[in-house]
């Protein structure tokens, strides 16, 4: 229900059409292929909303003109202060378009005008346009935005590479332990266990500054390599606040998401197989490759999706260990929910995550099966 | 899982690497955790292992409880650091964190538990779709749950209220009641609700006398599972709550963000000490579980 409200909200465009219903009745008649300007009409109409609109409602409606083109909300602010004298002194203009162009001659500007036709339907898709770095131009094609303001796309590729990172380390990290776990004696597994399932349990936010204390510049492991004389006190390394940081931090969290399941597939796989192979005259290696390996694919696949889909919605980690260039699409959707106010943007993000997470379902659903999903 | 006695140098060699490998990786998976622990007892407000605190035998002057003291709130003059600040706010996370979880943790627990009733019966209608629903909340990411619940809580105004923190809460548990219990229903026989309510038990009699003691373990490690979901819980909380739902997790997260002091290391390893005291009790009734349904494990 939630999410269903959120993808409503990245198409969401309702507000400003309660703010300004009849100068969009009246902008959406104008023919925009014989005039310059929109007719007297659409002065008109805009004046009146303008003169009697409720305040907070103006407002939140100039925050969402902001987003197709900048300049709207000083150019609206300055017309109803002038248009509010006005109606004050009972004087309303002969010519309503002559008013409103004397007031501010930005609105002879046509770009501005033509700016307004992306706002007056009630649903759009420019949030998701926005979330792919793209805008529209004047003539209301969509184009990419400016270099400098391209920020998703960048933020998206980024995503994706450290979740692809995070989950190769956590097989290779992973698979041995799992191996490893699966073959000792019940009695030594179940205590070895218990240091896959502490950081399992223990809170994401107590990892986290555990990381942080052990990497930062100041940090454990730098005082340890400089005690040792590896590095010169100067020479410390920067660890934490980059990238570097986010990658071992978010390795070492969602480990345990990769060890269990691989763990409980290689429970089941008969020793003896290993054996017969080598029997067979296969060399160990061989044996491991053409046996063994291709029964753990079940496992591998569900813990590779489980933490590839766990790592791309991530965000309490990189956004307290990535510092600024570790930013992934997570800190975005929390940054527009809380900063900037621009829930269609949040939404639209968020959608956008959302389809890419349920692609992955599906191949895992495909692929293993969801009710595979145990817990420790 | 030894090496067998004809194993040759090199197999011997990528053993023993494999098994060392195996080493570090543990290390690496537990280290962290340790290492808060003394540093939370230093004295200095620095976090690094001072000369004081390796030397042996202890030397008393590099360990203190100062800023055990200063977590609970306890602001004295020996207490008080210029750099670290002292107030009540974690005593007052603690106390919401305590309340928002275990209500939560009832509610979920009670949701989950009739639902994983329910969804265990055989002839149950359109079970794929329903499963689903309830266990999105797990998969979907944390933050577009909270983004969506936010949304929606901002028009029946529920955000900042205790009851939008709680319900939230409960919508993210309830899917891990529902699972620990399925799981626990696999091996329960039907037939004995029929041979209660065939001897005159009513339902409700029938649930607390029969069906309930053969699931509790199945109830009481989803009910963990839900209260640890929600102690630790903090991306909802950060949107939705106000000051006044300060909990651990939101203290930690502002203490994080501005500065590390040594404070957050003690929250830190109360909380290590919380989930150790958890693990084992959900292992004591996994194996319990297991002992009762006759299932040995190997």
């Amino acid at each position: 229900m939630p999410i269903g409200d959120m993808l409503l909200r990245s198409v969401d465009d309702t507000q400003i059409n309660t703010v300004f219903p009849n100068t969009f009745e009246e902008y959406k008649k104008w023919d925009k292929e014989q005039d310059q300007l929109p007719p007297e009409e659409v002065y008109k109409a805009l004046f009146q909303e303008l003169a009697y609109g409720n305040k907070i409602q103006v407002g939140r409606a100039l925050t969402r003109m902001n987003y197709s083109k900048s300049g709207w909300k000083s150019l609206i602010k300055n017309t109803s202060r002038a248009i509010k004298k006005a109606v004050k002194k009972d004087e309303f203009p002969d010519s309503y378009k002559d008013f409103l162009i004397a007031a501010n001659e930005k609105w002879a500007d046509p770009t501005f005008w033509y700016a307004m036709g992306q706002m007056v339907n009630n649903q759009t898709p420019i949030y998701y346009y926005n979330a792919i770095d793209m805008t529209y131009d004047q003539d209301q094609n969509v184009i990419r935005q400016k270099e400098n303001r391209r920020v998703y796309v960048q933020t998206w590729i980024k995503t994706l590479k450290v979740s692809v990172y995070v989950t190769f380390f956590c097989l290779i990290l992973g698979f041995p332990v799992a191996h490893l776990l699966a073959n000792l004696p019940l009695r030594y597994s179940n205590l070895l266990m218990i240091f896959v399932l502490l950081p399992f349990w223990t809170s994401l936010l107590v990892r986290t500054t555990a990381w942080i204390v052990m990497l930062q510049q100041q940090g454990v492991i730098n005082g340890i390599l400089v005690w040792l004389g590896i590095l010169s006190d100067d020479g410390r390394l920067s660890m934490v606040y980059n990238e570097t940081g986010t990658l071992i931090a978010m390795t070492q969290i969602l480990l345990p998401f990769m060890i269990l399941p691989l763990y409980s597939v290689m429970r089941v796989i008969p020793k003896s197989h290993m054996r017969a192979a080598q029997n067979l005259g296969a060399k160990p290696a061989t044996a491991f490759w053409k046996v063994y390996l291709p029964q753990t694919i079940p496992g591998m696949s569900a813990g590779g999706l489980l933490v590839f889909v766990l790592a791309i919605g991530y965000f309490i980690t990189p956004e307290l260990v990535g510092g600024k260039d570790g930013k992934l699409i997570g800190s975005w959707i929390a940054y527009h929910l809380k900063t900037t106010l621009n829930w269609g943007l949040c939404a639209a993000l968020g959608a956008i995550l959302l389809a890419v997470m349920l692609i992955f379902y599906w191949l895992y659903n495909k692929i293993v099966g969801i009710d595979n999903i145990k817990l420790g | 899982m030894a090496l067998p006695s004809y194993a040759t140098p090199v197999q011997r060699t990528y053993y023993y690497a494999y098994l060392f490998f195996c080493g570090v990786v543990f290390f690496f998976l537990v280290a962290p955790l340790i290492a808060i622990v003394p540093l939370s007892f230093s004295v200095s407000p620095f976090m690094v292992f001072t000369e004081g605190m390796l030397a042996w035998p202890p030397d008393p002057d590099a360990w203190s409880l100062r800023w055990y003291q200063n977590m609970i709130g306890n602001c004295s003059a020996d207490v008080v650091s210029s750099t670290v600040p002292c107030s009540h706010k974690w005593m007052t996370g603690t106390i919401n964190s305590f309340f928002i979880g275990l209500t939560a943790t009832f509610i979920a627990t009670t949701l989950g538990t009739i639902a994983a009733l329910g969804l265990s019966r055989p002839h149950m209608p359109y079970k794929g779709i329903i499963m689903a629903i309830l266990i999105s909340p797990m998969i979907v990411p944390l933050i577009i749950t909270a983004a969506g619940m936010f949304f929606f809580y901002a028009r029946i105004n529920l955000v900042y209220t205790f009851t939008g923190v709680i319900l939230a809460h409960v919508a993210l548990a309830t899917p891990f009641v529902v699972i620990t219990v399925t799981a626990t229903l696999v091996g329960f026989d039907m037939n004995m609700v029929k041979a209660s309510q065939s001897l005159g038990a009513r339902p409700v009699r029938t649930f607390f006398k029969v069906i309930m003691p053969l699931i509790l373990p199945g109830v009481i490690s989803g009910a963990l599972f839900a209260f640890i979901t929600s102690f630790d819980e903090v991306v909802i909380v950060m949107f939705m709550a106000s000051l006044d739902q300060l909990t651990i997790p939101k203290q930690m997260w502002a203490g994080i963000r501005q500065e590390i002091s040594p404070v957050i290391l003690c929250m830190a390893t109360c909380l290590v000490a919380l989930s150790i005291f958890l693990l084992t009790t959900v292992e004591i009734l996994r194996r319990r579980s297991e002992r009762l349904r006759g299932i040995k494990s190997r």
